[in-house]
């Protein structure tokens, strides 16, 4: 094995960073998209009318049974036969791992919001408050307090999984690593290069949230 | 002011309450006694339909607990004090007794504040208004719920057993702010064991048995010669240590 040339990512920087920013757009409206989703679902999930509840289980087990990379496959090639134009990878992307994250989310938020005493949503429908509005100030609040690291940790697999885009001919970061990788023959500059971006990347968004956590410390 | 008419509940198979009959006037402080398990719980929060009841109606000022829609109106005029407090701990004391009234009475920020300021010289909590609960003792943080009830300008206010989770050396604070409540006039349903108070501070004293009421009389007769013979057992098992 020769020496370490550096100057094969410099060349290349430009080409990963177009990837890098594909990554973080997707996971981003992902994040987004599956803590808002992933909010309703677990209302739904929590509903005291059966049916409800039982449509949100069936949506949760389903999408926590299939990898996510059949998820992307399927929307990507059903929607469009469904609608009768194409949807493009991109937005077909979005919306698989948004569908997908909702069900892990739904989850996350559900455990939380049943880990807050029951008393503090007697307390709150006892000074009047419609259920909706004792979850909204009483009991989402703390319940998200509550779920913080493990929302992070699921946000960071959601980053990470983006890779798995390349299916639908996406090029995000892992994509446009490998591409530059081949074509510079360049492999192990390549990947070292790929392992500190992801760590620098995922580290430096848990130290963050970890510091808008101390802010609320108390 | 309460009128609670033939009220009975089930859990599964088994019976709570067993056409329980009962009326509060305005003004008056009632104390609800008897052994755990007869049901007073239950029937407190039955006035304000935390505990639905399966048969029976209640009346509070007008207003039908099982009537949806006057539920949620009925909630905004009767306060009720929890025995584990339910503060919120997410929130100061100020914005604990702030929020309901800005979220369900829509009141002004500021108007809000300034009537939890002047309750919480009341309950005597002026310097810990931007204190969280876990800051405080148990007895603050129950007169600090206190004071949450009250800002809801609340004509009854219902306490269950608001002492029995305080070390004892706070139950006299707790006690003290209900008696000077009382003595305002409010109208008060108190599920107790502190049977100091209820000699002291109530004008009549319902003592339940198995989902029952059993008798409904003043203190004094209560204590002195309690009518019927669980009564008598149940005074004789608490007053003799």
């Amino acid at each position: 094995m020769g020496h370490l040339d550096v100057n094969v990512i410099l060349r290349n920087l430009p080409y990963l960073w177009e990837g890098l920013q594909l990554s973080f757009l997707l996971a981003a409206i992902a994040i987004a998209g599956g803590i808002f989703f992933g909010l309703i679902m677990a209302l739904l999930r929590m509903s005291s009318i059966r049916p409800v509840a039982w449509i949100a289980l069936g949506y949760v087990n389903f999408f926590r049974s299939v990898p996510l990379i059949l998820v992307i496959f399927w929307i990507y090639f059903l929607v469009p036969l469904l609608l009768g134009h194409a949807t493009g990878p991109f937005l077909s992307a979005v919306v698989a791992f948004t569908m997908f994250e909702t069900a892990y989310y739904c989850e996350i938020i559900r455990a939380g919001v049943q880990s807050t005493p029951k008393g503090q949503i007697s307390a709150g429908v006892a000074s009047g408050m419609t259920w909706l509005q004792a979850m909204r100030h009483i009991v989402m609040p703390q319940a998200f307090r509550k779920m913080r690291p493990i929302l992070l940790t699921q946000s960071i697999i959601l980053f990470q999984d983006t890779s798995l885009v390349y299916v639908v001919t996406l090029r995000d970061f892992m994509t446009s690593v490998s591409t530059v990788a081949s074509q510079e023959l360049r492999m192990v500059e390549l990947y070292l290069f790929a392992g500190a971006a992801y760590f620098a990347i995922c580290f430096a968004g848990s130290r963050l949230i970890n510091r808008l956590d101390g802010g609320f410390r108390r | 002011m309460i009128e609670i008419r033939d009220v009975s509940k089930w859990y599964g198979s088994f019976q709570v309450l067993k056409s329980c009959s009962v009326s509060v006037a305005r003004g008056e402080v009632v104390v609800v006694c008897g052994p755990s398990g007869s049901g007073k719980s239950t029937l407190i929060k039955g006035v304000n339909g935390l505990e639905p009841c399966d048969e029976g109606e209640i009346v509070v000022d007008g207003l039908n607990v099982g009537v949806k829609a006057d539920l949620r109106v009925l909630r905004t005029r009767v306060g009720m004090v929890f025995q584990n407090f339910e503060l919120y701990p997410h929130l100061n004391v100020l914005d604990n007794i702030c929020l309901a009234p800005m979220v369900v009475l829509k009141r002004k920020r500021e108007e809000a504040e300034a009537r939890a300021r002047t309750l919480l010289g009341r309950v005597g909590l002026t310097d810990h208004a931007l204190k969280f609960p876990a800051q405080l003792s148990g007895g603050q943080q129950q007169r600090v719920a206190i004071a949450r009830s009250l800002a809801m300008d609340p004509v009854v206010m219902l306490f269950d057993e608001p002492t029995s989770a305080l070390d004892p050396e706070m139950i006299k604070e707790v006690l003290d702010v209900m008696s000077d409540l009382a003595r305002d006039g409010m109208t008060m349903i108190v599920v107790t064991h502190e049977m100091g108070f209820a000699r002291r501070v109530a004008d009549r004293i319902i003592f339940m048995d198995a989902g029952e009421i059993v008798e409904v009389r003043p203190p004094e007769a209560f204590f002195t010669a309690p009518e019927s013979e669980r009564a008598r057992a149940f005074l004789s098992k608490i007053l003799e240590h």
